[in-house]
């Protein structure tokens, strides 16, 4: 395989994981709910992914297990600050170390066990294309289903009612609920939306990445995809296009590493979160332009008839 | 119905009360987890709870590990109170490590031997300058480029994780170490001096006491404090009356930076007296949760230090006595803290009983 093509193909699978979790977030981002549980969602969805894949043997059940945990301790979350009115940042934060706990507690028993390695689905015809067959043809179907579900979610948010109503909760969730839409209810579906695709992410890791289990597994990416969702301006096709250049940084890092760079590998690691704070830094310099596109009820509680 | 209503005025019982409830919640939660798993759930929550009060040894432990945890949450009471979130402070600690830790060792290689008080003092105050610039790093992106400090700050604690690693695989790696990844031993000169006979226990409690005492003038006794305050729960207020935001900011930050890089420096110098991989073991994070509580109030935090601590030593007594994973101390902080806020709802909101619509209709 030409190596161009071979960077650009692990820089999609390793993007996958950020591109998953930062389009769910973007769905509860833009209803008005920051959560930064992310990583503590990812962690438990990992393991609970791994566990499931291998005791069933079935990596769909798998992917479903991890949507599932996701979502369990997103609506956790969502219960405190949607209904409790607790504080976005304290919550997610409180979210985040729990999630971290928990996983290792419940992760013990899976530390050293490994499954086998993942297949790739070579989309017919497709990938026997020269450079772009090997590049972006013959993947794990999640990586494509990250496709998809950017797709899906663009379509959803500018293209239906629905999408719209969401859209117009994450700005300001007085009129809509003047108009007599449940803003609390969707405000919860759209966090548990978010929290099963943090599922789905923190599973990629636990059986298609790494493929096995340790402790603080998805080391930071669910604070990357945080990032990338400022970085995206809470579009999804820019949180995909973030995403792949984030696992492009990390790949790259790898392959330097690999290739016994005379930087130490210390100083390697460091660089997708350097990265990250770079482009946050960047993006984030014009405030005005953040202002505009950030969605506006962010962070802020909505508490009705007070 | 049930429903939730603001009160006229926040709860002074609830403030005080709520973290006792969740105390007592998280205890029974422990107690499920602990039955869940097959475990006699009164005995094991001796072992977490009651056990490391029981005899001078223990209970110099629990304060040995109170300290860094105390020392960080005093600095971040003041960010969180100036409403900056700051929830890099692993980081700033390990950087305090870092600086501390460097001072350390060059005086040590250096064969420069000063008065131990000297020694001790030049060891932290490099430790805080360590802590103080990480977090300056973070105003900075905060303050030029507008750079979410939530996001920034966090991000640190992976690059200062790395930093260590590189130091101690590399040029701080003590050459007659047998190879292994640490520093060579701190000269006696340099260790923090005991505060309790035959214990690990050191001179940083005592400082952190002081430190709480100061950080609570600060607070509440000083202009400076009041200003802070002001910027972090009416900032249209404090723009109004021409407090500054980005002083806030700054000194929240400085502040909160310094005091984890002293927490780092006084572990370096006190019961580790070496930089190795493994200096901090999440206390940055749990100092977060000491915070908050500590209702972000400096005696509070003392208290919720020694709490917090408690159920890390509980952790690990469990560990070796009843075979739990180390986790389970994490499982409880974490729960704790979500526990904590759910109860803390009950301070501004209370739950009313009216009488469904349907029905009186």
């Amino acid at each position: 395989m030409n190596e161009t093509a071979l960077l650009i193909n692990t820089a999609l699978a390793s993007g996958t994981t950020l591109a998953l979790a930062a389009l769910g977030l973007l769905i509860n981002e833009r209803a008005g709910v920051l959560n930064l549980g992310a990583e503590g969602m990812m962690l438990v969805a990992a393991v609970a992914g791994f566990a499931a894949a291998l005791t069933t043997g079935s990596d769909t059940l798998g992917f479903l297990a991890a949507a599932a945990a996701g979502a369990a301790l997103a609506a956790v979350f969502g219960l405190l600050v949607i209904f409790l009115n607790t504080n976005q940042y304290a919550t997610g934060l409180a979210l985040s170390l729990f999630g971290y706990g928990f996983s290792a507690f419940v992760g013990v028993a899976m530390v050293g066990k490994s499954l086998s390695p993942r297949e790739q689905v070579a989309i017919p015809v497709l990938s026997d294309l020269p450079f772009v067959g090997p590049a972006l043809f013959s993947h794990h179907p999640m990586v494509y289903g990250a496709m998809a579900l950017t797709v899906v979610i663009a379509w959803f948010f500018y293209r239906t009612r629905s999408g719209l109503l969401l859209r117009a909760i994450g700005e300001n969730p007085e009129p809509a609920h003047a108009l007599g839409y449940p803003v609390r209810a969707i405000r919860l579906a759209a966090v548990c939306a978010g929290g099963a695709l943090c599922g789905l992410a923190g599973a990629y890791i636990s059986l298609v990445t790494a493929p096995l289990w340790v402790e603080g597994l998805t080391a930071g990416r669910g604070w990357i995809a945080l990032a990338l969702t400022v970085f995206a301006t809470w579009r999804p096709a820019r949180a995909l296009l973030g995403a792949y250049l984030f696992g492009g940084v990390t790949v790259l890092q790898l392959n330097l590493q690999a290739q016994g760079v005379a930087v130490s590998s210390h100083l390697l690691t460091m660089l997708p979160y350097i990265a990250t704070i770079v482009v946050l830094a960047l993006i984030s310099r014009n405030a005005a332009f953040i202002r505009l596109n950030m969605p506006a009820s962010l962070g802020k509680p909505f508490r009705p008839g007070s | 119905m049930l429903k939730l209503e603001a009160r006229a005025a926040p709860s002074q019982l609830m403030t005080v009360a709520s973290p006792l409830l969740a105390l007592v919640l998280t205890a029974v939660v422990a107690a499920l987890i602990l039955a869940a798993i097959g475990q006699d759930p009164l005995a094991g929550l001796r072992v977490l709870f009651v056990e490391p009060l029981t005899g001078r040894r223990q209970v110099s432990e629990v304060l040995l590990k109170a300290t860094p945890l105390i020392v960080i949450a005093l600095g971040l009471a003041v960010c969180y109170r100036a409403n900056v979130w700051n929830i890099g402070a692993e980081g700033q600690f390990l950087l305090g490590c870092v600086g501390a830790g460097g001072m350390a060792i060059w005086l040590t290689t250096q064969g420069i031997v000063l008065p131990r008080a000297l020694g001790v003092t030049v060891v932290l105050i490099a430790g805080m300058l360590g802590g103080l610039l990480w977090a300056a790093v973070v105003a900075l992106l905060r303050d030029r480029f507008n750079a979410n400090e939530i996001l920034v700050s966090l991000m640190l604690v992976y690059v200062a994780q790395q930093i260590v690693n590189a130091l101690v695989f590399g040029p701080w790696k003590d050459p007659q170490g047998f190879n292994m990844p640490q520093s060579v031993m701190f000269h006696a000169s340099l260790h923090l001096p005991p505060m309790l006979e035959r214990t690990r226990l050191h001179v940083g409690f005592a400082i952190a006491l002081v430190l709480a005492a100061l950080v609570t003038l600060f607070l509440f006794r000083s202009f400076r404090g009041f200003q802070l305050q002001v910027g972090g729960l009416a900032p249209a207020a404090a723009r109004y009356a021409g407090f500054s935001a980005r002083s806030a900011l700054w000194t929240g930050l400085l502040l909160s930076g310094a005091l984890a890089g002293l927490a780092g420096g006084m572990e370096v110098a006190g019961p580790i007296k070496q930089v190795t991989p493994y200096l901090s073991t999440g206390l940055g994070f749990t100092a977060i949760i000491v915070c908050f509580v500590g209702r972000l109030h400096p005696l509070g935090i003392v208290a919720a230090g020694v709490l917090l601590s408690l159920m890390l030593i509980g952790g690990e007594l469990a560990q070796s006595r009843l075979g739990l994973p180390n986790a389970m101390a994490s499982v409880l902080q974490g729960l704790l803290l979500l526990i904590l806020l759910a109860c803390d709802t009950f301070i501004h909101q209370r739950l009313r009983w009216t009488p469904s619509r349907k029905a009186s209709a």
